[in-house]
């Protein structure tokens, strides 16, 4: 599986507070939610982001908040991968769990720029940085996660 | 190879003889858990996927404490949803309100959690249990889903870093203080993916209120969960509450540890984290002159009796300073009875302070307190991110109980010696 997008980045300890705030949580509906994504740390995000763009973050990305609402937020916005050098675990989960793709890399998170293109090939881990043409290898998920991804999340898997 | 705590917890609720740091497991739950924030969205998965019933209705729990009493009405369809789920389903432990408190001072007190549990929730703080020597996790709610539906969760077995404790807590001193030192210690990601592992002689100086406020943030350090070795202290409090055997787990001579870190109780001062994440710390003596505008005393971190009893005594005969407003959340219905016994809820109002009933209200900015722009606030609560309590250029202030409540009086960020 493939994709490609344009890049939307933030620095470390990105954390579900500011991805979506918790005054959004009187709801589970995905397209509301996703209508309030990033707004306490980039306000612009909804107005820019296009479906199959993908976002970076640095270390410890997703800290805080249990909020499944955050990965909900951010796939629903359209973003198809989020890389960064490091997932806060409860977020790794999370998105493993609902099928967002996510992937670590150090290197990718720091040459990748705001606006670049980015492609991402989830069976290798290759991500390849059009704009600059450069190219990051992130370890592919192991077949485990890989089972659940493929599936569209976890209920899928164990249904 | 020698296993810590959790991987022996972690084995044993997986069937194996032994686990390593990395394995992916399946792991049988004794108990999962979920909020009125958090179940909707699980309730939604767990129907569209068309599971028919939960796996075990007395090991589900679920807790109406974020935005209730509901503050408004898409809160209130939340909790109706969540309301007719258990109903449907006989979930035995749903709490609502009236018989609800803040979820992780709640779930040990009613004696639903116990040493030797593997514990998932749909809820970051849920590694407070960790305090009782159970493996207890924060997840999300479709993982919330498939636990209330199969009984089992997947896991990557974490590596650990091994806590020495010794020595004795000063006056004014608690569990927060230590923990917050800890936080400032190793940063928000300093045990990201492993446990923190409690243990050592000053272990018995620690209260089950210290060491559930411990436990509780460790997430703040990333943690996957946070472990106390069980003692006489541990057993004591769940003889007086749980109802069923329970198992002590205890870790090899030769567990293998990342790191070791060694806290002398003696030496903690009562510390404060600044805006805007945990572990920018800063001891009360390095602090300077920081107006507030509000204080929080309660959540799941310093909701407990013991947070109230401080708080109270700091507090006894003096006025809230005039320009703060003072909110104190006592965390369970019981912890608010005993406060009404006690005398601490005469001393609160008088003081000028308001007493909500349990909710986890202002801690992630739902209701009850929520700051407007530039304002600051003193808070026992367990998060200062951008925003957490309100608009984004307010700021959190994260402390004791002691030192709370001390800078409720000042109207500044202040030491209890200061007011004592």
């Amino acid at each position: 599986m493939e994709v490609k997008g344009f890049a939307h980045k933030y620095g470390d300890n990105v954390d579900t507070d500011v991805i979506i705030p918790a005054r959004h949580l009187n709801t589970a509906d995905h397209k509301e939610l996703a209508a309030h994504c990033m707004e306490d740390i980039d306000p612009e995000f909804v107005k820019k982001v296009q479906p199959g763009d993908i976002m970076v973050g640095g270390f410890n990305f997703g800290c805080g908040s249990s909020r499944e609402h955050a990965p909900i937020a951010i796939k629903e916005s359209g973003i198809t991968c989020v890389i960064a050098k490091t997932f806060a675990r409860i977020f790794y989960r999370n998105a493993i769990n609902i099928g967002l793709p996510i992937l670590e890399c150090e290197e990718a998170s720091e040459k990748i720029q705001a606006g670049d293109e980015v492609s991402i090939n989830f069976d290798t881990g290759l991500i390849t940085n059009l704009t600059r043409g450069e190219s990051y290898q992130a370890l592919p998920f192991p077949a485990f996660i890989k089972e659940i991804m493929s599936k569209g999340g976890l209920l899928n898997s164990i249904r | 190879m020698g296993m810590t705590m959790t991987q022996k917890i972690l084995a044993a609720h997986a069937g194996l003889e032994e686990v390593v740091p990395g394995q992916l497991i399946r792991a049988k739950l004794d108990m999962v858990l979920g909020n009125d924030i958090t179940s909707p969205v699980a309730i939604n998965e767990f129907e569209k996927a068309g599971f028919e019933q939960v796996f075990d209705k007395s090991k589900v729990s679920m807790v109406m404490d974020h935005f209730t009493p509901n503050k408004d009405i898409k809160a209130a369809e939340q909790c109706r949803q969540c309301r007719t789920f258990a109903k449907s389903f006989g979930i035995e432990n749903f709490y609502d309100v009236g018989a609800m408190g803040v979820e992780h001072a709640l779930l040990p007190e009613k004696g639903l959690v116990a040493a030797g549990d593997c514990i998932i929730g749909a809820d970051s703080h849920t590694c407070t249990y960790g305090a009782l020597g159970a493996f207890s996790t924060g997840v999300g709610s479709t993982d919330m889903a498939a636990g209330m539906a199969t009984g089992e969760a997947w896991f990557k077995v974490p590596e650990a870093i091994r806590f020495n404790i010794t020595g004795k807590l000063s006056e004014n001193v608690s569990g927060k203080d230590v923990i917050l030192h800890i936080i400032g210690l190793i940063g928000v990601d300093g045990a990201l993916y492993q446990s923190m592992e409690f243990m050592g002689d000053g272990l018995i100086n620690l209260s089950m209120d210290d060491r559930l406020c411990m436990a509780n943030m460790a997430i703040e350090a990333g943690a996957k969960n946070g472990i106390f070795m069980v003692d006489e202290i541990t057993r004591e409090y769940m003889d007086q509450r749980v109802n069923r055997p329970y198992k002590v787990y205890e870790p090899d001579q030769d567990a293998v540890y990342v790191r070791t870190i060694d806290i002398d109780l003696s030496r903690i001062r009562p510390t404060i984290s600044f805006p805007h994440l945990p572990e920018n710390t800063r001891t009360i003596d390095e602090v300077g002159n920081i107006d507030i505008q509000q204080v929080v005393i309660g959540s799941c971190t310093n909701g407990r009796l013991s947070d109230m009893r401080i708080a109270a005594e700091i507090m006894k005969g003096k006025k809230v300073h005039p320009e703060v407003r003072a909110i104190v959340i006592p965390a369970t219905q019981s912890i608010y009875m005993d406060c009404i016994k006690l005398g601490y809820l005469e001393t609160f109002i008088e003081a000028g302070c308001v007493v909500s009933t349990p909710t986890c209200g202002p801690c992630l900015g739902g209701h009850m307190g929520i700051l407007a722009a530039h304002e600051r606030c003193v808070a026992t609560t367990n998060r200062n991110f951008v925003g957490r309590m309100g608009h984004i250029t307010s700021e959190i202030y994260l402390a004791s109980p002691a030192v709370a409540a001390a800078s409720a009086i000042t109207g500044k960020i202040s030491s209890p010696e200061e007011v004592l």
